[in-house]
């Protein structure tokens, strides 16, 4: 190799450009494939950008850390989306208290399920203890749950991906363990993705019904909210 | 726009320095979301720009995940090393998670919800 194009990687590799165009790049491939293929949840975009990512920083040996000083702009805007969320959450308020006791019952006892269970099941098989604290929040979207990850002794980046992964899972799953457990109602069925599966489960049931996508952006902002205050409060109390 | 990415953005670094003064156990952003939220309240009504740009924000939320999710390479080991618990209390815990929330949620819903019985998606 000549030493201009050395020279040109040396300077790539050090301006926040290449990592910042790498990824709009990789999440537009990610959005192609999951339209060409007839928009399947198990095609997540988020998925497919992340793994094209992960294999070409490897085939490349660049660093996690001299690629995320570029694509940190992309995640600061995280912060602004969840002070957005307020919007979402006040365009739904009437209906929120019209629903208001169903809605704090089945909050609480659904966050605290989602969150004990993949506890208590790590725990089971025998994961670490890093791993538990960075699992207990992986229902929330996730600038809350790497807050929270932080806040209670967990990896904020591990807890990334298991957040990712849980919304994928559910976006694939979903329908089927609501059709099993037979919830029909739609404010129902929305509300469950919506607290178990943040903003991915969000997009999911958007896709399958209108009340239903209303309710989950309500039940991820709700848990959200409701996760960032009990988790580490119930987390002092236990260690 | 631009007003409403200040706005956004002036929330969050109350919501921030809150956190920071009172060691609430909030991460910052979610406290300025309850601020924005009080101030919506006060308003009475969700201003058209904030509207746009709150909008244009969350409907590319997915691609904001996507910086931290490459993060999976550096935790390749971990994740290979426990995968079967990691893989059980996923799964396990996101679909327990949804079928608990729903029914009671549906359990608790007097009134069905108008398009009821439609089936499946």
């Amino acid at each position: 190799m000549n030493t201009d194009l050395h020279v040109l990687w040396v300077y790539l590799s050090a301006s926040p450009l290449a990592g910042l165009t790498l990824t709009l790049v990789a999440y537009q491939a990610g959005l192609w494939v999951f339209e060409r293929l007839g928009r399947r949840p198990v095609f997540n975009p988020v998925l497919i950008a992340v793994l094209l990512l992960a294999v070409t920083l490897s085939l490349t040996g660049v660093e996690y850390k001299t690629y995320f000083d570029g694509a940190q702009f992309v995640h600061f805007l995280l912060g602004p989306a969840t002070v957005a969320l307020a919007v979402p959450l006040y365009n739904q308020f009437s209906e929120v208290r019209q629903s208001a006791p169903a809605l704090v019952v089945a909050l609480l006892v659904g966050s605290a399920a989602s969150a004990l269970s993949a506890v208590a099941l790590a725990w089971a098989f025998g994961a670490s203890k890093a791993t538990l604290l960075s699992l207990a929040p992986k229902s929330v979207t996730s600038p809350i749950a790497m807050g929270v990850s932080e806040q209670i002794g967990g990896l904020p980046s591990l807890t990334a991906v298991l957040v990712i992964l849980t919304g994928i899972i559910a976006a694939t799953f979903g329908t089927w363990v609501l059709n099993l457990v037979r919830v029909k109602d739609w404010r129902a069925r929305g509300f469950g993705m919506g607290v178990a599966a943040h903003g991915i489960g969000t997009a999911r049931a958007l896709q399958v019904n209108e009340v239903a996508g209303a309710f989950a952006g309500l039940g991820m902002g709700l848990n959200g909210l409701a996760t960032a205050m009990l988790l580490p409060a119930l987390y002092h109390l236990f260690f | 726009m631009l007003g409403s990415l200040t706005i956004l953005l002036i929330c969050q670094l109350v919501g921030e320095l809150a956190v920071r003064l009172t060691g609430l156990p909030v991460p910052g952003p979610v406290l300025g979301m309850v601020i924005l939220f009080a101030g919506l309240l006060a308003r009475g009504h969700v201003p058209h720009p904030l509207q746009d740009a709150a909008a244009g924000l969350l409907r590319h939320l997915s691609l904001l995940f996507v910086p931290a999710g490459v993060g999976v390479m550096v935790h390749a080991g971990r994740l290979e090393a426990e995968a079967l618990p990691i893989v059980i209390a996923l799964f396990g815990s996101t679909l327990f998670g949804i079928a608990v929330t729903a029914k009671v949620m549906s359990l608790m819903l007097r009134r069905p919800a108008q398009d009821d019985g439609e089936g499946a998606p």
